[in-house]
């Protein structure tokens, strides 16, 4: 279930875990809803602030440790099985040579992720958000002061699979890297537009499978530009390497 | 969960015990879904200074203009289309706002 209401997560139901560190334990919510009614009475009091100003103020100090220390954070986004981590593996065994790169994983559960990004050598934090379906900014911001990213470095934030409410949440990254994979439907841009709004760059995922499915690469680039006319794209394939030159060269451009 | 935060430390700052209504702006391409907001309000307010408060939600038409021929019109989402030109290219200039305005505490 989503945490948005706020009734399903308790104190400390995030988790952030490094490989090799004991896990996260089961947890259990419990769910009451209250449907007392009072009228209005009292003191005015102005506020005018924004609803996610406190994330977005959390968002600015990570932006500005990533400014100092000369770190591009991307934060890859798209719904579940789009295939975020097999790019992340590929991308580090193909950079790893030339660049210091750095992962923070994102799910609800499980060091599965991790434990994948693990086996490629590079430094890797796992954030368990628990009933939650997206990263916010003091997730990234603790999981930050687990891990010592070098300067001149990649960092990775590979959020929970979700194509909603990461829109929503600004984590101090350089840019949201939004993932279609061809056996999702090219319609995807349309149906969830906030994400595709929100994203700089759109990796179009498995075009090995291609031959295989209706998936009309030209018509989701055209559906993606009506959201965001700024997009650029990269149609790759993370399992055989096809296409991989162009997001690979774009990463080293942004060093 | 946001809300209930800020509106529970606001109604702390200003001596408040109690809120008793809470007024939001919210923008038409702000993501939001105003139902499910008031739904969820009430359940992430309990056993907060906002348990039971009025959640009074004030939608904010979007406002767009066009890259093509500078023509600025209204948003209902972010797929919109300019009556003028037919470009899809438009930036969003109002819409995407999630304020909370004021609240109504009790001493």
């Amino acid at each position: 279930m989503c945490d948005s209401c706020g009734c399903s997560r308790p104190e400390n139901s995030v988790t952030i875990t490094r490989p090799g560190e004991a896990g996260p334990g089961p947890d259990v919510a419990d769910h009451h809803h209250s449907h007392q009614s009072y009228q209005a009475h009292g003191r005015v009091v102005e506020v005018r602030e924004a609803v996610l100003g406190k994330n977005d103020g959390i968002a600015a100090h990570n932006r500005d440790f990533f400014r100092k220390q000369r770190i591009v954070a991307l934060n890859l986004v798209s719904s579940p099985g789009s295939g975020k981590t097999t790019i992340l593996e590929r991308t580090i065994r193909e950079l790893r040579s030339d660049i210091p790169m750095a992962v923070i994983e994102g799910d609800q559960q499980t060091m599965l992720d991790a434990e994948r990004i693990d086996a490629t050598g590079v430094d890797v934090v796992q954030v368990n958000t628990g009933a939650g379906c997206h990263l916010d900014a003091d997730m990234v911001h603790q999981a930050l002061h687990r891990m010592e990213p070098a300067e001149n470095s990649l960092l990775f934030i590979e959020n929970v699979g979700n194509l909603v409410c990461p829109a929503m949440f600004d984590l101090g990254e350089a840019a949201k890297v939004v993932i279609i994979s061809v056996t999702e439907g090219e319609d995807k841009p349309l149906k969830y537009p906030a994400m595709f709004d929100a994203a700089g760059l759109c990796l179009i995922n498995k075009i090995d499978l291609l031959p295989h499915v209706d998936f009309d690469v030209a018509r989701c680039r055209e559906y993606a530009l009506r959201v965001n006319h700024r997009l650029e794209f990269f149609e790759i394939s993370a399992r055989t390497g096809e296409g991989m030159s162009g997001w690979l060269a774009w990463l080293r451009s942004q060093i | 969960m946001n809300i209930v935060e800020l509106v529970s430390t606001k109604a702390r700052e200003a001596g408040g015990k109690r809120v008793t209504s809470v007024e939001l702006e919210a923008g038409k391409l702000s993501g939001v879904m105003i139902e499910a907001l008031v739904f969820c309000f009430e359940a992430a307010a309990r056993n907060t200074p906002a348990e039971g408060a009025e959640l009074l939600v004030r939608e904010l038409d979007g406002r767009g203009s066009c890259r093509g021929c500078g023509h600025v019109f209204a948003l209902d989402s972010l797929l919109a289309q300019c009556p003028q030109c037919g470009g899809y290219a438009v930036e969003t200039l109002q819409g995407k706002e999630l304020k909370v305005v004021s609240l109504i505490v009790d001493e």
